[in-house]
């Protein structure tokens, strides 16, 4: 059992930035946007560091923190060895741990940081989450000018930078639970359909969590999935009927949600900065709902094993949050 | 539900590509290419007085370099996403990936970035072209002798 109640450990504030094409989407109120994917840098990996330095400088300022005042930074990202999410902390004073689970690395820096602040009395942890289009077009897919045709299937790496403040502090978003996933593979090849890869890894953490803490679906306004898109969201509500025989009813997608439609971006956005884009900036913006289940979904592939004809794993970890 | 019954769930929840409408502008596409390429010869065959076979050269060095124009000023991955197969087929699509791939790489050093991605998508079209090449040629001394 991977599942675990929190005492009071609270989301206090949060810092967005997002790229140009997340703008101009369904998303108008982020904190801040950059118009260039160099961001005044000289390369895609540089812009990157200085996206996730930029959400961590602002988050600081924003609530009058220093450095000293947080005990530990949890990051991660979608490079390779997660080497931005690394260079980033070099230039902090601050305890850092890596995480890499691809597009659901946002909530286990969650689960990581606030098991950390739960033993403690008082505290600031923090977490950071970013992923750059260009970049992960560049490691993952083929070279950038390409332009390669793709499938309707295909999600696209959306561009961006989440820090999340948590503390024991009471505010409005409390962490109430979490649930650790289970890696699940089912044998797609494909890595142009990631919704069919991570649909069943979070189909399995959604009944884990419901089991383990003896609940039902409707016990939560709303699950808010990470980054399926709207292939994958189809299958998720597919399968979940089929294999656990539940109907998924209060269900909404990040990834398919952060583009309109007219932008023309195949089955939607994915991407670890997905869910915490789409959840700070218009879930808990909306004030609409108290009681959500955010589930994180990360397609682990890497382009050598999946040239190597390797299926791919998945891996979705669920955080409920408790909002007043 | 086991991994084959999975694969036919997926099956039945993937859109269906539109091939008939792709392999028509690919069609276009190319169509078009050929048709300026064409245009080209005749120009340079009569305004300039070259014999044919100087005008192929002169014509594919014309085409590498125009895509290759295209690819570093940032157009030309449009036209492929547009176009598909008929850009990506003549040899615009190999001048295409060789370009492409450097400017990929070009920071990450001459040799260990540049030179070492350069032929990173067109690798296979050289190795595979020149070893059927090869066999057809061996094909076509026994027909025709």
């Amino acid at each position: 059992m991977a599942s675990k109640k929190l005492n009071n450990i609270y989301l206090k504030d949060s810092f967005s930035l997002a790229g140009p094409i997340e703008a101009k989407g369904a998303i108008s109120n982020f904190d801040i946007v950059m118009n260039d994917y160099y961001y005044h840098e000289k390369t895609f990996e540089q812009a990157e560091i200085k996206m996730q330095k930029v959400v961590i400088d602002n988050i600081l300022h924003q609530n009058h923190l220093t450095e000293q005042d947080i005990e530990l930074l949890v990051a991660g990202d979608l490079s390779n060895q997660i080497s931005v999410s690394n260079y980033t902390a070099s230039f902090y004073q601050i305890p850092f741990l890596g995480v890499y689970s691809a597009c659901a690395s946002f909530p286990e820096s969650l689960i990581i940081a606030s098991e950390f602040l739960e033993a403690k009395r008082k505290g600031y942890s923090l977490c950071v989450t970013s992923s750059h289009n260009l970049h992960a077009e560049k490691q993952f897919r083929f070279p950038i000018e390409y332009g390669a045709p793709k499938p309707l299937t295909t999600t696209l790496t959306a561009t961006g930078a989440v820090s999340a403040l948590l503390t024991k502090e009471k505010s409005k978003t409390r962490i109430e639970s979490y649930t650790i996933g289970t890696v699940v593979d089912m044998g797609i090849k494909d890595s142009t359909n990631m919704g069919a890869v991570m649909a069943p890894a979070s189909a399995k953490v959604i009944t884990d969590h419901l089991k383990d803490l003896n609940r039902t679906i409707d016990y939560y306004d709303l699950i808010l999935t990470g980054d399926l898109g709207t292939v994958g969201t189809k299958i998720l509500k597919e399968y979940l009927k089929q294999a656990y025989r539940i109907i998924l009813k209060n269900h909404r997608d990040a990834g398919s949600e952060i583009y309109l439609k007219s932008q023309k971006m195949y089955a939607g956005a994915s991407g670890p900065v997905t869910l915490p884009l789409f959840l700070f900036n218009k879930i808990l913006k909306q004030e609409k709902y108290h009681k959500i289940l955010i589930v994180g979904t990360g397609s682990l592939h890497n382009a050598v094993y999946v040239n190597q004809k390797l299926s791919i794993p998945a891996i979705a970890h669920a955080v409920s949050l408790e909002v007043e | 539900m086991d991994k084959d019954k999975y694969q036919k769930l997926v099956k039945e929840n993937t859109p269906k590509e539109n091939k008939t409408n792709k392999a028509f502008k690919a069609f276009i596409g190319g169509g078009l290419l050929a048709f300026t390429g064409q245009i080209i010869i005749s120009i340079l065959e009569q305004s300039f007085g070259m014999t044919i076979n100087d005008c192929y050269i002169w014509l594919c060095i014309i085409t590498i370099f125009i895509s290759s124009f295209l690819t570093a000023l940032g157009f030309f991955d449009n036209y492929v996403t547009k176009w598909g197969c008929g850009l990506l087929i003549p040899t615009t699509g190999f001048a295409h990936s060789i370009t492409s791939s450097a400017l990929d790489a070009k920071k990450d050093g001459l040799v260990t970035g540049l030179g070492a991605t350069f032929f990173k998508l067109a690798g296979s079209v050289l190795l595979y072209g020149i070893i059927s090449g090869f066999f057809f040629a061996i094909l076509g001394v026994i027909i025709y002798g």
